[in-house]
């Protein structure tokens, strides 16, 4: 191995790779087999955290940052003047094998710029994915980035030899796409993961019936958004997301704060924050959809088409549904139980388990671990006392904000003053 | 009077000294590793003998009472190493004799409380150990680990390891309490010895370790600065996932 050739590839294609957000290692079922390297069937594992604070599981790279594309939003951009490299698919297989044997990581997550075609470069990545099957018996985990507008035959193939697949939407709208990334079509995006969906459903189904079918993706497929870049709402993000949710199954969507990378006019300028804030709310109504049996019809609409940044979407939806309010605790049913503020989904099976032995007081709520600093004023229990009687929805979020500290509060009080990313239009 | 058994820091020797105490059926009984005991006026100290005969009779007893997991957070918790921590597993024991019913989540017993806090504090530790293991490759072929974990996990991590690196041999070495997990592409066996601590020494990197090893420590720092994104710094959640104590043993924070 050329260390030093390698050491300066490394840099450049680890740089590139930083803004996909996605480093789960879980949610595989590969075994070690035959006494080879490797097992992915734990739970993910961070071996180390970024001094940003975000984990890192995988060894995060693209096979190139050459491209053919020009997207304003990407630091790879045919037009942005950078230093090039390009890996060999030996040298990714030599990196991931000694990474792994050392415990730095629990495998790969490959991606690449588009050079050539699409074909082209999907062949690619496979080729590496399909070495360390085959050749260095390798099971931890892969990930690997489905290449927008790849033929179903790789799509198949890539399957074979990765645990998960993804292909990033990054712009929530096809007009900001139109916008930001002229070259790219929202058709070439969808084929892949069309394909992939398909052959996970086929593959569940040939498993129920057949012993041995060889593993298709067990991790499944995620996708990313940037948020901010193109002048999108809240409500455009996660209608976008609800619908990729349900017609491909998706195991993950990420939101990822636009980190401005360029002068381009048709983006936030160098020096805008990241939107932590807005990132977060997202990502709590992402939550809300998937864990809490919330319709985004509900949290986002045209009257609301943005999130508070202030409190939580959860306690926003609350507070303009109070006629919802007080829900009994020793009687609603679970959906009613996880809408209530200060109420999680552990919380609310502790409740249900609990209120079979006795009916529940204040004090029991509170052993449970019901925050009651919340919950208090949208619930009644075994108790003559109800604290959001007569209140209205102003007086409650002030008496809610109040109790509680944000982890937010200083970027509240100074980034949201300097800049209003909810209202940001591109100029 | 106190009774105070002495014990030697066996899981098979604690395990003895309880049966000792049903046998005689002894009260006012503490249970004491030798190397924390201190003679004193009043108290009668008495050395059991570790017999696995008895040590097995105990521990098959409980498996009729309480389930595996139960039986597994008694050892946990014994690993822990806390200097009292033999009276809390007495006290478990001898009320999950005493009852009909398994007592394994009577929260409302204070102890009982503690035991199942202790056990899930060896939990991430055990957790942290299987990604903070840093191994490096020596010049006589084996995948080399020191650490100094907060609690004596390494019997916990042993299956991780044998499963995930089946095809290369490996050594993690506990440098506090002195021995290590060695495994021979075969089995996984715990080995004594001494390790000097200059192994570690970046002077010495070379009488040990291969050059390429000194490479893909450097590649791998390379990678850990290049995937951070400064913009989004964050050092208080950075050191809350990976406290400042574990920093000597992570090639990425050692510069």
């Amino acid at each position: 191995m050329d260390f030093d050739r390698i050491k300066e590839k490394l840099s450049i294609l680890a740089d590139a790779a930083k803004y996909d957000v996605s480093c789960s290692s879980s949610g595989s079922k590969r075994q070690n087999k035959n006494n080879g390297l490797g097992n992915s069937s734990g739970m993910g594992i961070c071996h180390s955290y970024t001094e940003d604070g975000r984990c890192v599981s995988l060894l995060k790279i693209l096979l190139t940052n050459h491209c053919i594309f020009d997207c304003a939003y990407c630091v790879t951009r045919k037009s942005n003047d950078i230093k090039r490299a390009a890996f060999k698919v030996q040298e990714v297989v030599d990196l991931t094998i000694n990474f792994y044997r050392r415990n730095y990581i629990e495998g790969l997550f490959l991606s690449s710029g588009i050079f050539k075609n699409a074909d082209y470069t999907m062949e690619r990545l496979i080729a590496v994915a399909k070495k360390l099957r085959e050749e260095e018996n390798f099971n931890g985990y892969i990930h690997l980035k489905s290449i927008p507008g790849a033929s179903d035959e790789l799509m198949r193939e890539a399957g074979l030899y990765a645990d998960r697949l993804s292909v990033n939407i990054e712009i929530p709208t096809e007009k900001g796409l139109k916008l930001l990334a002229p070259d790219k079509n929202r058709k070439d995006f969808i084929k892949p993961m069309e394909k992939v969906k398909n052959e996970i459903i086929q593959y569940k189904n040939e498993k129920s019936l057949l012993k041995k079918v060889p593993l298709y993706a067990p991790a499944g497929q995620s996708t990313q958004m940037i948020v901010g870049a193109s002048g999108e709402s809240d409500a455009e993000i996660m209608y976008t997301s609800a619908f990729f949710y349900k017609s491909f199954n998706l195991k993950r969507v990420y939101y990822s704060g636009y980190v401005p990378i360029s002068h381009d006019n048709r983006l936030p300028g160098i020096g805008t924050p990241v939107p932590f804030i807005r990132e977060n709310r997202l990502y709590q109504t992402d939550w809300l959809l998937r864990f809490y049996e919330f319709d985004v019809r509900e949290l986002l609409n045209k009257e609301h088409p943005n999130l508070e940044s202030d409190i939580d979407p959860k306690l926003s939806w609350a507070l303009r549904n109070l006629d919802q309010f007080p829900v009994d605790i020793n009687k609603a049913d679970m959906q009613m139980l996880l809408r209530v503020p200060g109420l999680g989904v552990k919380s609310v099976h502790k409740v249900i388990a609990a209120r079979k032995y006795r009916k529940l007081n204040w004090e029991n709520l509170k052993s449970i671990g019901v925050l009651l600093n919340r919950a208090k004023y949208f619930i009644t229990c075994d108790s003559r006392i109800f604290e959001g009687k007569d209140r209205t929805a102003a007086q409650l979020k002030g008496l809610i904000m109040n109790s509680s500290k944000s982890k937010f509060r200083n970027e509240l009080n100074t980034q949201l003053n300097l800049f209003d990313h909810q209202n940001f239009q591109p100029t | 009077m106190n009774t105070i058994l002495i014990y030697d820091g066996s899981f098979n020797g604690l395990l003895s000294a309880i049966f000792n105490v049903f046998e005689l059926r002894l009260t006012n009984v503490r249970i004491k590793r030798r190397e924390y005991s201190q003679q004193n006026f009043f108290d009668a100290e008495e050395e059991i003998i570790t017999d696995t005969e008895k040590a097995k009779r105990v521990w098959m007893g409980l498996s009729k009472k309480i389930s595996q997991q139960g039986r597994q957070k008694i050892y946990k918790v014994f690993l822990s190493e806390i200097p009292t921590i033999e009276n809390a597993i007495l006290h478990f024991i001898k009320r999950t004799f005493s009852s009909e019913v398994s007592i394994e989540n009577d929260y409302s017993d204070p102890i009982i409380l503690e035991i199942d806090k202790v056990s899930k504090k060896v939990d991430r530790e055990k957790h942290r150990m299987d990604a903070f293991v840093r191994f490096r490759l020596t010049n006589d072929g084996i995948y080399f680990a020191t650490i100094e974990p907060d609690f004596n996990v390494l019997p916990l991590n042993s299956e991780h390891f044998k499963k995930r690196y089946a095809d290369q041999k490996w050594l993690i070495y506990d440098l506090k309490r002195k021995y290590g997990i060695y495994y021979n592409l075969q089995n996984v066996a715990i080995v004594e010895l001494e390790i000097s601590s200059e192994v570690n020494s970046s002077t010495k990197a070379l009488t040990y370790f291969t050059v390429d090893e000194i490479n893909f420590q450097e590649l791998w720092r390379i990678y850990f600065k290049n995937s951070n994104i400064p913009s989004r710094k964050n050092m208080r959640l950075h050191i809350k996932h990976i406290p400042k104590r574990y920093w000597k043993y992570l090639p990425e924070k050692r510069f």
